[in-house]
């Protein structure tokens, strides 16, 4: 555990919105949190930041998929981004942030 | 370079000078009009009194003709041509040398002689200055009578009409428009313009006006039957006489009744000297339209080219709009030919009349009249001007069609010179050559080209032609709204209502695959809230909603959200104005009134707006729905409560219809509004449903549309009384939000409906369709249901849950900066963020 930090509490499970977004904080940052619960994983983390849009907004996005990518759509301009790698689909330049997340009974945690 | 002057500046004046320059001819053009302004669209003259103004009646100004290079003078009309030396001298004794004369001195209105008609309040119209003279006449006028039943007296009828006059015309022949229209056409138009309240005389022959000193009016005018008719003003408008003087003067040949002889190549009787447009005499004929002006403007220019084209008269089909009547007119109306054959088609309760002329075998047309209803005119017009052979039982082409069915003629059939936008003048070859340039769709094809751009009448063939054309190639036409549905959002809605599905997961499970997207699943939620409107905050619906339905807010740059409680009718309470002052002061919010006569709240943190509208709700707010594909506003003017000119109580009526769309959830946003008069001060004729009232009750007005594209909303009913308005905005509206494509506004979706507002009349009005008890039922389910969304969610723990920054804390987003300007705030700049933010670091 020496590499990793203590995993970090960010909610509880109920908090979550099936199949849509919420923002939690961890260390100064807003991570935008969505539950899918019939996907694996159910629980995926990202930037809330929109770097094209330039407001922390995604966690208020639409989620689905294009070409089976789970993306969110940023309610501002209505780019997609990758869940899993953060990539921007339409401007492969831009990257957000991904956090890894795992749910631990009742709660979903920061793992790193 | 050849010196080339061209007298007269009229419409086909100012085609000839654009188009030489345009060419490649080399040539110092000289201009000289006799108005005192640059050339303007006659052809609309009557919106003038509608609100445009000469600037935008304008088809050029003085900096364009500097910028083309053209030597233009106005309001020093030629007085002289000096055919000996080539030159010519104006009234203020300017003299211009030629090598080449264009006359292009157009006409001048006939003014029969009557006894009585140099009386100040006798009038004509032709020229914007005209149309100031009739305003000034018009003015504490009660009565208006136009002399002439021909298109131009019904288009100076218009006029009349827009400046709230009691409209009269009055005509010598037994009907209407008798050059473009048989018997039965005139009279049905007759009928029609008469349900428009306007009184229609023919078999009248004027005789004398007098001062009227005794009664109300101005004048009287006798008729020679000994009838009378007490008016205020007067303009004629009974045919046009050619500006030939100048002609006469220089001895060039005139025609016996006026008008400048010409030939093939538009010259004169002096080959140097050209006449075009209502001037010029060809084939013993003046050519009264605008279009053959222009054409025998290009012959004239081809003339001092190495590639001549001749002038061979031109066809004078014309379809057009009067009073908002749509009449078309095609080759020879009257069926001349004796062993012609005609078919008739007239329906008095839809007021529709429709007849064809066709050759003695059966397989030419040669003419046809169309009135109430153009919808076949451009097939019509392509069988006439290609000598297509007509299908074996011709009245087909005119007997009302079923919905769905194809229109009769093939696009297939018509060849590559076919014109299918007379507007742009768009051929089939040109729409096949664009997309033979990689334009693979109708939106494509209409941006390459401008088809279907101007009026708009040729929409339908040109979709076919389209469709035909892509087929032909073996493109799909795909239509699926995304990857996850291969539908269109019409046949969603369809398999939605007839599945009696509640929730997106059953529709994607039944008809679609994946996940869904941020394309698909706003769409369905919109489908199901207009189907079922159920809670948009639900579980199962939540996911599915746009941000701005998700926090009942709109989202704005910063990431912080708009409040915009509803403000029905635009009528506000002192004291509910007070509450929005100080829910505004107390959450710092920036003010802004807007178009829709409301008041709008920006910069509230999403965790700052379940306290302000619990505030709003509690001082009897309602939410706005400013944030949702829904109904937003209807805008009204005070009505006949307080405006002295008022005809209806136009606020009320703002209320009512309001209060009773609101919640209704649509493929676009929705705006209204109800003016209380004709003088239209709420501007309904922009909105996707307009209401005027007249002093018989209501006009509807549908597809109107501001914005980035604006579209002057069609006239759809007249003189409803309350409850046939409601019925048919209800149906109205039920079958745009059935039929629309997704994000697609009331405009653009009627400039894409096949058979146009003739179709949706036949729909809403006659229930062709036989679905209006549906269409009204799924209407009153929604009124019927109808909950403020704000107002549930407030009340509801669980749902309130949502509206905070950070699940985990209760702090503030500090990215969300806001300055101070004009005394409220507004979110910073790129640039002043990182500033604040280094600050604060």
């Amino acid at each position: 555990m020496t590499d990793h930090k203590q995993p970090t509490v960010l909610c509880k499970i109920s908090d979550l919105i099936p199949n849509s977004g919420i923002c939690a904080k961890a260390q100064g940052t807003q991570i935008a949190l969505f539950y899918l619960p019939e996907e694996t994983p159910q629980v995926y983390a990202i930037g809330n930041w929109d770097p094209i849009g330039k407001a922390n907004v995604l966690s208020r996005g639409i989620v689905g998929d294009i070409n089976q990518r789970v993306v969110v759509a940023s309610p501002l301009y209505k780019q997609h981004f990758d869940l899993v790698t953060g990539e921007c689909i339409e401007d492969s330049e831009v990257t957000l942030p991904v956090f890894a997340v795992e749910i631990n009974e009742d709660s979903v945690v920061l793992t790193d | 370079m050849i010196n080339v002057v061209v007298i007269g500046n009229g419409m086909v004046g100012h085609h000839y000078v654009e188009q030489l320059v345009n060419s490649e001819i080399d040539a110092k053009i000289t201009l000289i009009g006799g108005e005192p302004r640059p050339a303007y669209d006659r052809v609309h003259l009557s919106e003038f009194f509608a609100g445009r103004s000469p600037e935008d009646l304008a088809l050029t100004t003085r900096e364009h003709y500097a910028e083309l290079g053209v030597d233009a003078h106005f309001g020093d009309p030629v007085e002289r041509i000096d055919r000996d030396n080539k030159t010519v001298t104006t009234s203020c004794g300017r003299t211009f040398d030629y090598e080449k004369l264009v006359l292009a001195t157009g006409s001048y209105p006939f003014v029969p002689p009557i006894k009585g008609c140099d009386h100040q309040a006798c009038t004509v119209y032709r020229t914007i200055d005209d149309l100031g003279n009739i305003q000034a006449q018009s003015k504490n006028a009660k009565v208006g009578v136009v002399v002439g039943g021909g298109l131009l007296g019904l288009e100076a009828a218009n006029a009349l009409k827009h400046l709230g006059l009691e409209t009269h015309v009055v005509e010598f022949a037994p009907g209407l428009m008798g050059v473009q229209l048989d018997t039965g056409g005139s009279a049905m138009l007759r009928r029609k313009i008469e349900a428009l309240g306007v009184q229609v005389h023919t078999s009248k022959a004027t005789q004398i006006i007098e001062e009227n000193s005794a009664g109300e009016t101005r004048l009287e005018m006798k008729f020679a039957d000994g009838d009378s008719l007490a008016t205020d003003v007067i303009v004629f408008s009974a045919g046009i006489r050619p500006y030939d003087q100048l002609a006469r003067d220089a001895g060039l040949k005139v025609g016996e009744r006026g008008g400048i002889d010409i030939d093939y190549h538009c010259k004169t009787s002096d080959s140097d000297i050209f006449a075009i447009g209502e001037c010029a005499l060809f084939g013993g004929r003046i050519f009264g339209l605008v279009a053959p002006g222009y054409r025998m403007a290009e012959a004239a220019i081809s003339q001092l080219s190495s590639d001549p084209i001749p002038f061979q008269g031109a066809d004078m089909s014309t379809k057009l709009k009067l009073l908002g009547v749509d009449v078309g007119s095609i080759g020879d109306p009257h069926g001349k030919d004796p062993d012609s054959i005609a078919y008739t088609f007239s329906d008095e309760r839809i007021e529709v009349y429709k007849r064809i002329i066709v050759s003695a075998d059966g397989k030419k047309l040669l003419g046809a009249v169309l009135v109430g209803d153009c919808s076949d005119y451009d097939t019509l017009l392509q069988y006439f001007l290609n000598d297509i052979e007509l299908p074996k039982d011709p009245e087909t082409l005119i007997l009302p069609y079923n919905a769905g069915s194809e229109p009769a003629l093939g696009a297939a059939a018509l060849p590559a010179t076919a014109t299918i936008c007379s507007c742009h003048n768009v051929s089939k070859g040109d729409i096949v050559d664009a997309i033979d340039a990689g334009h693979c769709s109708l939106a494509a094809v209409k941006s390459e080209t401008a088809a279907s751009t101007g009026c708009g009448g040729c929409t339908a063939l040109l979709k076919n032609i389209v469709d035909d054309e892509m087929a032909a190639r073996g493109l799909e036409v795909n239509t699926s709204i995304c990857e996850h549905f291969a539908h269109t959002r019409q046949e969603l809605f369809h398999l939605i209502k007839v599945g009696g599905f509640k929730t997106f997961d059953e529709v994607l499970e039944k008809h679609g695959s994946g996940r869904g997207c941020d394309i698909c699943k706003p769409t369905i939620g919109s489908i199901l809230a207009s189907l079922w409107n159920d809670y948009v905050l639900k579980d199962q619906h939540v996911g599915l909603q746009d941000t701005n339905d998700t926090f009942l807010a709109n989202m704005q740059k910063n990431g912080t959200y708009s409040v915009v409680p509803r403000i029905a009718g635009g009528e506000i309470t002192p004291d509910k104005l007070i509450v929005l002052g100080q829910v505004a002061k107390k959450y710092n919010l920036y003010t802004k009134i807007t178009g829709g006569q409301r008041v709008d709240l920006f910069g509230a943190r999403v965790q700052h707006l379940p306290a302000i509208w619990k505030e709003l709700i509690d001082a009897g707010f309602e939410t706005g729905h400013a944030y949702g594909k829904a109904l937003r506003t209807v805008k009204s003017c005070v009505g006949s409560t307080w405006c002295r000119y008022g005809v209806q109580d136009s606020v009320a009526m703002a209320l009512y219809v309001e209060n009773r769309y609101k919640g209704l959830r649509s493929p676009h946003k929705l705006k209204s509004a109800v003016s209380g008069c004709t003088r239209e001060c709420a501007e309904a004729q922009s909105k996707d449903f307009g209401i005027i009232a007249t002093e018989n009750g209501w006009n509807l007005f549908v597809c109107g549309n501001g914005g980035m594209k604006p579209r002057h909303a069609d006239l759809f009913a007249t003189d409803l009384d309350d409850e046939t308005l409601i019925k048919y905005i209800d149906r109205f509206l039920m079958f745009y939000i059935r039929t629309a494509d997704r994000l697609q506004r009331t405009s653009v979706w009627m400039d894409n409906l096949e058979g146009g507002l003739e179709y949706l009349k036949r729909v809403v009005i006659e229930d062709s369709l036989g679905i209006a008890a549906e269409l009204e039922q799924q209407m009153s389910h929604i009124v019927g249901t109808y909950q403020c969304e704000w107002k549930t969610t407030i009340e509801d723990p669980e749902r309130l849950k949502r509206f905070k920054q950070f699940v985990n804390s209760d702090q503030e987003d500090e990215q969300i900066v806001f300055i101070e300007e004009r005394g409220q705030l507004r979110p910073a700049t790129e640039q002043e963020l990182q500033t604040k933010l280094q600050e604060s670091a």
